[in-house]
């Protein structure tokens, strides 16, 4: 306490003769220039475990030229059904794997919830949330497709699965954190849990239900434009093939129906979420 | 109105009105069938085969994932910490990239509206594609390794870090910033003064969390040949060593689940 | 000496702000700029400083033309008027220091600035200004810290040091309680009196401003309908300036007490002598 004094007092009598300087943001000194000094020594470490093949990269900076010279003249023609089968799946896949996994979320995020699930309960719902959210979409979807084959199927799986853990994690903090003075109110009426649901946790939640519904559609649009690297459907197996056989053009014209597709998906879900408001 | 009054002159309350009411029931039903749509086309594109076989395949691959095979996991530290330096790094550079984007981006710092539309084009392109896409296209261009992962990362997290940020900005209160224009500060002074300190958290927030994110993104980067643990996982599978993957499995999950600690920690603290 | 003349001010919405303002204010005159909400008064000081851009007349500082200053020119003209706000303003994140030494923004280059390198007198007189209004122990405090009169005085010492030939103050009180009010307001007025600075105080308390200004110029619908001292402004002139009340149940200037009867009260809602914080 006194020390702090101090120091006020010795910063005063610096400002008073003109000298001032900002107060550093981590006070201790030595805890500040460890912190430097750590970060340091971390970026050589790591910087010095990348290796880079220069002669590899000049190589490619050809290709580089090629690619942005693709975007310029994208190709849509030439494999034009590949493309319009490839999107049509991606839709397809995204569209029932939101669905279904908003409506597998909903019980799961319900469990999740600690003020309204028993411990049990709870503890289930949250493992399943962790190992969800934990696995990248691509690694699960390999385990699918061993599963159930290549193909869409597995796809949809994947993404279903992916999006019960982002959605029920959400919605469960959602329940955790809402207004209990209106639950206590519709149970003062002498609701059963089910009247509880419908009358007092259902209206405070479904707005952000529904927009982050709509955030899950174009993740899973987006992720579905991958999981097809490993075999599970969409528009990701054509843009690999494209890649690998270096037609950049094709490439550069799926890249742009994905990007298009994403921009049309967020500002549909703008205008959809204001309206749920 | 929802209230309207019966044959018997008593005043009927609905929720909503009878129009309302069919709409409501016939957008269900638009809903419901597209749902049907997609679903027969997937349902077409799938050999129902397989499907059926799901279970006894599954029940195989657990038996041949279990033991996992531990010693294996003495090859995986280095591809680990290549993963963490894909992801770190990657973030860094991502977020020196997004944060001018940012201020260009929004609408109550942009210099221009033109350099705005720019801004928001960059983030729009960085967002939609997916970080293993860009690895695809990197390792065509720079050939495999860490390297085209670290840029892939980078690449992605500019438009994620830089729509956030952007948000964050044109959220800030005005009347500081009218405050410092009005001492006679310059352009960038009063981005300093009046802007940058308001939404430092916010900034430290958002790339605490994108890092946490980009963490689990780069441990699939190596199935590309982007570099990390991803090359090992991509390797075990193809010679079908299961017992090795489920040793890369629960490696994952444990640098997950710490590097989410860390994160909601930081944020924490931050906020 | 500012002069304006034939000031304008018509906003993209077709809204009418200012019309035709005349107006014209020696050095050390503290000027009270009185009316209801919506007339105009913050769009005036604003022009001044070109926060607002006038659409048409011409507003002289000294011999320089404000209304035809761009970049580099702006910035000079902008330092040498001061600027108090009704939230104070402050950057909420910034120490008390870094917030006062803004003021010298204007004098200082980009990078001098980011390295919070000031020169030296410049820190030798933000500290005098924290000391004049009785700071000094807050220097290292984040603005957020402080109680409300003590951030308007981190405003004031931060217009202060841009050592500026006039203040531009917009309702400097309507966040404060009627003690503290009445501090700042007196600190302004002193202030003024020790530089010989001219002053525009907007503000919605018509007592205060009777007490504190020389001068009082009322706004209605943009125009100028009263401009004249303290003393003249009666009953009759607010009625025109405020629109119909009754005036005459206005406790006197000097009187801090708020009136016991709730009818009163209740009526007052227009009332800006009454409404300390009033209009918000």
């Amino acid at each position: 306490m006194s020390e702090q004094a101090e120091m006020l007092a010795a910063r005063q009598q610096a400002a008073h003769r003109g000298e001032w300087q900002r107060l550093p943001l981590i006070e201790s000194p030595r805890l500040r220039w460890g912190i430097v000094f750590g970060v340091l020594v971390y970026l050589v470490l790591a910087l010095a475990s990348v290796e880079v093949d220069w002669e590899r990269v000049a190589e490619g900076a050809g290709r580089a030229v090629n690619f942005l010279g693709a975007f310029m003249q994208p190709d849509f023609v030439s494999r034009y059904d590949d493309i319009v089968a490839g999107l049509l799946e991606s839709l397809t896949m995204t569209l029932t794997s939101t669905v279904i996994g908003v409506l597998l979320a909903i019980p799961v995020g319900l469990g999740g919830a600690r003020n309204i699930a028993p411990l049990p309960i709870y503890t289930a719902c949250r493992a399943i949330i962790a190992v969800s959210r934990t696995f990248q979409e691509v690694i699960i979807a390999i385990l699918f497709v061993v599963m159930f084959g290549f193909g869409p199927f597995a796809g949809m799986i994947t993404l279903a699965f992916a999006t019960i853990g982002f959605m029920a994690k959400l919605l469960a903090e959602d329940i955790e954190d809402l207004d209990w003075r209106q639950v206590e109110a519709v149970r003062a009426t002498g609701a059963s849990w089910w009247q509880t649901m419908n009358h007092a946790i259902q209206p405070q939640v479904m707005p952000r239900l529904i927009g982050l519904s709509m955030y899950r559609l174009d993740i899973n649009f987006r992720e579905s434009s991958v999981i097809g690297i490993v075999g599970a459907g969409g528009i990701g197996a054509t843009l690999n093939t494209s890649l690998s056989r270096y037609e950049y053009d094709t490439s550069a014209a799926i890249l742009l129906v994905i990007i298009a597709i994403v921009l049309l998906c967020e500002y549909s879900s703008s205008h959809v979420r204001r309206w749920t408001q | 109105m929802p209230v309207s009054t019966s044959p018997l002159g008593q005043p009927i309350w609905r929720r909503r009105t009878t129009r309302a009411q069919w709409l409501q029931y016939l957008a269900w039903l638009a809903g419901g069938s597209l749902f049907l749509l997609c679903w027969k086309l997937i349902s077409d594109n799938t050999m129902w085969v397989f499907v059926e076989d799901a279970g006894r395949q599954g029940a195989d691959l657990i038996s041949r994932m279990t033991p996992p095979e531990w010693g294996y996991a003495n090859v995986l530290w280095k591809p680990m910490w290549d993963t963490l330096n894909i992801a770190t790094l990657g973030t860094a550079l991502g977020i020196i990239m997004a944060f001018p984007v940012a201020f260009l981006a929004a609408r109550n710092t942009t210099p221009h509206p033109l350099i705005r539309s720019a801004a928001l084009v960059v983030i729009v392109s960085s967002r939609s594609i997916n970080s293993l896409i860009w690895a695809m296209l990197l390792v065509t261009i720079l050939g495999p390794g860490v390297l085209a992962g670290i840029i892939a990362i980078a690449l992605r997290s500019i438009g994620f870090v830089g729509k956030l940020l952007y948000e964050a900005i044109e959220e800030i209160h005005p009347t500081p910033v009218e405050a410092i224009s009005a001492t006679g500060a310059s352009r960038m002074q009063v981005m300093n003064y009046g802007v940058l300190p308001q939404v430092m958290p916010a900034f430290a927030g958002i790339s605490v969390y994108r890092w946490d994110i980009n963490i689990r993104e780069s441990t699939v980067l190596g199935l590309v040949g982007a570099g990390g643990i991803g090359l090992q996982l991509n390797a075990s599978i193809n010679s079908l060593a299961w017992d090795q993957v489920s040793v890369i499995f629960v490696m994952i999950f444990a640098t997950v689940l710490v590097s989410e600690g860390i994160s909601a920690r930081v944020r924490h603290a931050i906020i | 000496m500012l002069t304006l003349s034939g000031v304008a001010k018509r906003y993209p919405t077709g809204d009418r702000a200012l019309t035709d303002i005349d107006l014209t204010l020696p050095n050390g005159q503290v000027m009270a700029l009185i009316g209801p909400s919506g007339a105009g008064k913050s769009t005036l000081i604003r022009c001044v400083n070109r926060l607002v851009e006038p659409t048409q007349g011409s507003i002289l500082l000294e011999d320089t033309e404000l209304t035809k200053l761009s970049g580099h020119k702006l910035r000079h003209a902008r330092r040498s008027m001061g600027m108090i706000f009704q939230e104070y303003a402050l950057v909420d994140r910034l120490s008390v220091m870094e917030n006062v030494l803004s003021g010298q923004l204007g004098y200082v280059g980009f990078w001098r600035s980011f390295l919070r390198r000031y020169p030296q007198e410049a820190v030798v007189e933000a500290f005098r200004l924290l000391e004049r209004v009785g700071l000094t122990h807050a220097i290292d405090k984040r603005a957020d810290a402080l109680s409300g009169g003590q951030r308007q005085r981190v405003g004031i010492s931060r217009a202060l040091l841009q050592s500026p030939k006039l203040l531009l103050v917009d309702e400097p009180t309507a966040s404060l309680d009627p003690k503290t009010s009445r501090q700042i307001m007196r600190l302004i007025r002193e202030l003024c009196a020790e530089r010989d600075l001219a002053a525009i105080i907007n503000i919605h308390d018509v007592a205060l401003a009777k007490q504190f200004a020389d001068r009082i110029v009322g706004l209605r619908a943009g125009e100028i309908v009263f401009d004249g001292d303290p003393s003249e402004l009666t009953s009759e002139i607010l009625t025109t300036i405020y629109g119909e009340e009754d005036w005459d149940t206005t406790p006197e200037p000097m009187d801090d007490e708020v009136s016991d009867d709730p009818r009163d009260t209740a009526s007052y809602g227009a009332a800006p002598a009454m409404a300390v914080g009033g209009g918000q």
